[in-house]
């Protein structure tokens, strides 16, 4: 068979543009960037609602992404969801009286934790427990306390007229 | 009574060649260690099926992502959500369109050749003249064929992918005023590298695993005449398509079920 050399550069430059659509993909479309090889160290939260957080949500200070969510299972003996999180090994001067709290990204982005400093002395290390904590905001549970107390308030304001007619 | 009989017919000669697919298969598979040895006839296979193959995925794929990027465009706008259209149009190239339009096309464009390039080769008995010459050509012909259809369809579905993504953002960003950084940002916010794109390239290897093998094995399994070679690549492209289409719900299904 003649050695046919324009027909391998072409089957070499196709199989290179693939692998590069590949890379593309990977690098540039999806988080893979993002994704830290780095040393981490694991702390722990409980939330009395931790919302819509997923594994792998963000977790950030000052709204910069220092780690993420690992794990979120349910106690069945306090009733609390517990939240595991990596933070990034460079960021170990986090006080360890911070105060985590789950927050929404813009009215319908992604729920993240946030963590908030302290000013102890000591810093959060691997295996930490987060005492403080500020559960997710439902929009449910919110709109329906709203009601409650608006409807409560004109039921108030209706007594009162009620009572001056009297 | 006569219909019965039909049907009776029909069942076993489709279990019948179900069974010679296999022994195929197999024999095929058998076969491709001894391409590993000539890598001469891989490269010119890839060539034919892959880089032949290379304008028409890429300028479907570029005009998939502009129509992506205009139809989520005129939906996402009436939530005030087009921030979010890279996500829209990257998700559903990378999940969905790129592996299953991909597979398609490539049965259209190489599958219906390898089984006219084969049933033809049967119809002039140059297999029958392999094998009397002791070659096997399931080794020599089949094989190089196979292994070059698989190794393609994830290539070609990968770039389907990015070219789609990149014609969604010049539509998007270009012709209606979606932010360049937020098209892009929010695409890697929301993609996931193994739960997506690995997903999307596992669902390519399977389309091209099947496309390749039904479409070898209709050219090998033709009847050798004219009207035969015909029947059999009419029979390539529904099958292929049948079974992409299938598979996709199936592999869809598995992987993105539980979330």
């Amino acid at each position: 068979m003649p050695h046919n050399k324009t027909q391998d550069t072409l089957v070499g430059l196709f199989v290179a543009s693939g692998i590069a659509s590949l890379f593309f993909l990977g690098l540039h479309v999806s988080n893979l960037s993002s994704f830290s090889h780095g040393k981490t160290f694991e702390i722990t939260a409980r939330f009395s609602n931790s919302g819509g957080l997923k594994v792998k949500s963000a977790v950030s200070a000052a709204g910069v992404k220092i780690g993420s969510v690992k794990s979120i299972t349910f106690d069945p003996k306090t009733y609390e969801s517990v939240v595991k999180m990596d933070i990034d090994a460079q960021y170990k001067t986090l006080p360890d009286d911070s105060s985590a709290s789950v927050f929404t990204a813009g009215l319908l982005g992604e729920q993240y934790v946030s963590l908030d400093g302290g000013g102890s002395d000591d810093y959060l290390k691997n295996g930490s427990k987060i005492e403080i904590t500020n559960s997710a905001l439902i929009l449910e549970k919110a709109l329906g306390q709203f009601l409650f107390k608006s409807a409560e308030e004109k039921k108030g304001g209706d007594d009162k007229k009620g009572s001056s007619k009297k | 009574m006569e219909f019965f009989q039909n049907l009776g017919a029909s069942t076993r000669s489709s279990f019948t060649k179900l069974g010679r697919g296999s022994y195929f298969l197999v024999h095929l598979l058998a076969g491709i260690s001894s391409v590993l040895v000539r890598p001469r006839l891989l490269l010119k296979q890839l060539h034919s099926v892959g880089v032949l193959s290379f304008l028409i995925i890429s300028i479907s794929g570029l005009f998939v992502g502009m129509v992506l990027g205009l139809q989520g465009f005129y939906i996402l706008s009436r939530f005030g959500a087009e921030e979010t259209l890279g996500v829209m149009v990257a998700a559903s190239l990378v999940r969905e369109l790129g592996p299953v339009v991909t597979a398609l096309l490539f049965a259209g464009r190489a599958g219906s050749a390898l089984t006219a390039e084969i049933g033809l080769m049967k119809a002039t008995e140059q297999l029958s003249g392999m094998e009397m010459m002791a070659i096997d050509p399931i080794k020599r012909i089949i094989s190089p064929r196979f292994l070059a259809g698989f190794l393609s369809m994830p290539l070609l579905a990968a770039l389907f992918s990015c070219v789609g993504i990149i014609g969604g953002q010049l539509v998007g960003t270009g012709l209606l005023g979606v932010d360049d950084g937020a098209y892009w940002s929010q695409m890697q916010a929301n993609l996931d590298f193994q739960g997506d794109i690995i997903n999307g390239v596992i669902k390519s290897i399977v389309f091209g695993f099947v496309t390749s093998w039904i479409a070898l094995f209709e050219g090998y399994d033709s009847i050798p005449t004219a009207e035969g070679v015909s029947r059999a690549t009419t029979r390539t492209v529904v099958n292929s398509a049948f079974s992409i289409l299938g598979l996709d719900f199936i592999l869809t299904a598995l992987m993105f079920g539980d979330n």
